[in-house]
């Protein structure tokens, strides 16, 4: 019994780490396709970054994303702001909900919900795509031809998720920041002006930085998570559900937790 | 045919092991310039994971399989991709990229690989297209094509860097009796006007006895026989025969082709 558990143990341990230097070496092959090989001496081995490609993905990842994160962050902002209405105005400080709001989205909730909207919508995108193309040999027709997939697929997405997750974060601030100043006007009685005088008198522009720090990083876990567990597809119809699922699953689990380490690691050294 | 050829490609005691499993075991023949040569034998017997391994999509565990003196299982990048250039694959399912066009499609490999200007790959494209018979189809998706033209595709993408070898992977499967002649014959021009070398791997016997030049007959993993068509045809092994005549009776049992079947 005692046996077979460690054996259980073994595998998994076994596997996750097998799984991380997959997934590292899939990181620095992409790495490669954008920074090295475009720049290669030999005119044959130079391999340039497809930004027709690149310019599509943005359209997909960004624009089309916009009314979704809209909805997330708008409605964060409305019951960030009345919760912390009800308890502020306790102390008699109800005033202070436009710099809580504000503050609370630019470091944390902007970037987070933001990236697990994204996750949900372009990482299962990302999958769906690839491990479909997988278990119909498109993939392994790539590779046949010399294509390299990481070049040809992953790339553009990479590029396009890196600058439009910081972008969709910034709008996701200001869609929460506008939810907050919503029942700050409507609800609790204050005026505009003083609203948003108080919302940015204590933002500084370390809050946004941390917040938008942290969209980049979410940014390459969810391309990453993506295209991994699309590449790792097996078994028809269902291997394309189950990739897809399991790639909405861990990045959402990897985003929480890369969130609590880069909070713990700007809260240690007083950012 | 004219049989004078020399070795394009050797393959020198091959081997693959799969999730424990030995797929294919001690692999040995050669393939001469220019010629049709099939691979035949039944589901799971190891005959696609042998093209694979040809066209270097995937190593062998052991052997050697030599191609413009080099081996390309032991090789890779830039020295890998060089070789797979002179490759052409075409496809079971087509795999034909379905966000693409046909058009799109077929000049992949050639914006990839090659600086020539749009013009000229589009006349190229539109080459390849008519070769195959397809042209006026450029503008389709995959998805618009029946069965034959998606392979008919797939095969004017397999030629469109002027390959030395062009691999089929079960070129015929799931076509009505009427377009497996066409696919057929198109290999069989291909071959004569492109001056490519063949390597088809079927199990579909009119196929083979239509086109092939030789034949290597794949059991279990192992190379039962290589030969000519009549060779083959008139083999004393009573495995080649059960299975070119297709019987229920012989060597081949029915608990082998069900296990075959499961894997």
């Amino acid at each position: 019994m005692i046996l077979k558990s460690a054996e259980k143990i073994g595998v998994i341990v076994l596997g996750g780490w097998q799984t991380l230097i997959d997934g590292v070496s899939l990181l620095m092959q992409t790495l490669y396709w954008i920074f090295i090989a475009p720049f290669r001496a030999n005119p044959e081995l130079r391999k340039p970054i497809d930004f027709k490609a690149v310019l599509g993905q943005m359209v997909f990842m960004g624009s089309d994303s916009v009314i979704i994160v809209f909805f997330v962050t708008f409605f964060t902002g409305i019951v960030l702001a009345m919760q912390s209405a009800h308890q502020l105005s306790k102390m008699g400080g109800t005033i202070y909900v436009a710099s809580l709001v504000t503050i609370s989205l630019c470091r944390e909730l902007g970037p987070v919900l933001t990236a697990l909207v994204i996750a949900g919508r372009i990482g299962a995108a990302i999958t769906a795509e690839i491990s479909s193309m997988k278990v119909n040999e498109q993939i392994e027709a790539l590779d046949t031809m010399a294509i390299s997939p990481v070049r040809y697929l992953v790339v553009p997405k990479f590029i396009a998720l890196f600058f439009m997750l910081p972008l969709l974060t910034v709008m996701g601030d200001l869609f929460g920041i506008i939810g907050g100043w919503v029942i700050g006007i409507f609800n609790l009685q204050i005026n505009s002006g003083l609203y948003l005088e108080i919302a940015f008198k204590f933002l500084t522009l370390k809050d946004v930085y941390s917040g938008l720090s942290k969209a980049f990083i979410f940014a390459v876990i969810i391309t990453m998570v993506g295209v991994y567990q699309g590449l790792k597809a097996q078994g028809g119809a269902v291997g394309v559900g189950q990739a897809t699922t399991r790639s909405v699953v861990i990045s959402f689990i990897l985003v929480i937790l890369a969130d609590c380490l880069v909070t713990g690691i700007y809260f240690c050294s007083g950012f | 045919m004219n049989m004078e050829h020399d070795s394009v490609l050797r393959i020198r005691q091959l081997s693959k092991v799969y999730n424990g499993r030995q797929v294919l075991s001690d692999v040995s023949f050669e393939i001469k310039r220019g010629e049709v040569f099939v691979i035949m034998g039944g589901s799971g017997c190891g005959k696609s994971t042998l093209l694979r391994i040809m066209a270097g999509s995937i190593a062998p565990s052991s052997g050697e399989i030599i191609f413009d003196g080099k081996n390309i299982g032991s090789i890779s990048g830039d020295d890998k991709d060089k070789i797979k250039k002179k490759f052409g694959m075409s496809f079971q399912s087509a795999a034909l990229l379905d966000s693409l066009t046909v058009e799109e499609n077929v000049s992949l490999p050639i914006k990839e690989h090659t600086r020539l200007d749009r013009e000229v790959i589009h006349i190229i494209t539109a080459m390849k297209l008519k070769l195959v018979g397809l042209q006026g189809f450029e503008n389709y998706m995959p998805s618009e094509l029946s069965g034959g033209m998606k392979k008919r595709a797939g095969l004017a993408r397999a030629i469109a860097l002027d390959p030395e070898i062009v691999f089929y992977d079960e070129p015929t499967a799931g076509l009505d009796p009427v377009v497996c002649a066409v696919v057929d014959q198109l290999i069989l021009d291909l071959t004569k006007k492109l001056k490519i070398t063949s390597v088809v791997v079927t199990h579909n016997m009119e196929s083979v006895f239509r086109i092939a030049d030789r034949i290597a007959m794949l059991y279990k993993g192992k190379v039962l026989q290589v030969g000519t068509v009549e060779e083959i045809r008139n083999s004393s092994n009573p495995i080649v025969q059960q299975f070119i005549k297709g019987d229920i009776e012989g060597p081949i049992q029915m608990d082998d082709k069900l296990s075959e079947a499961m894997c």
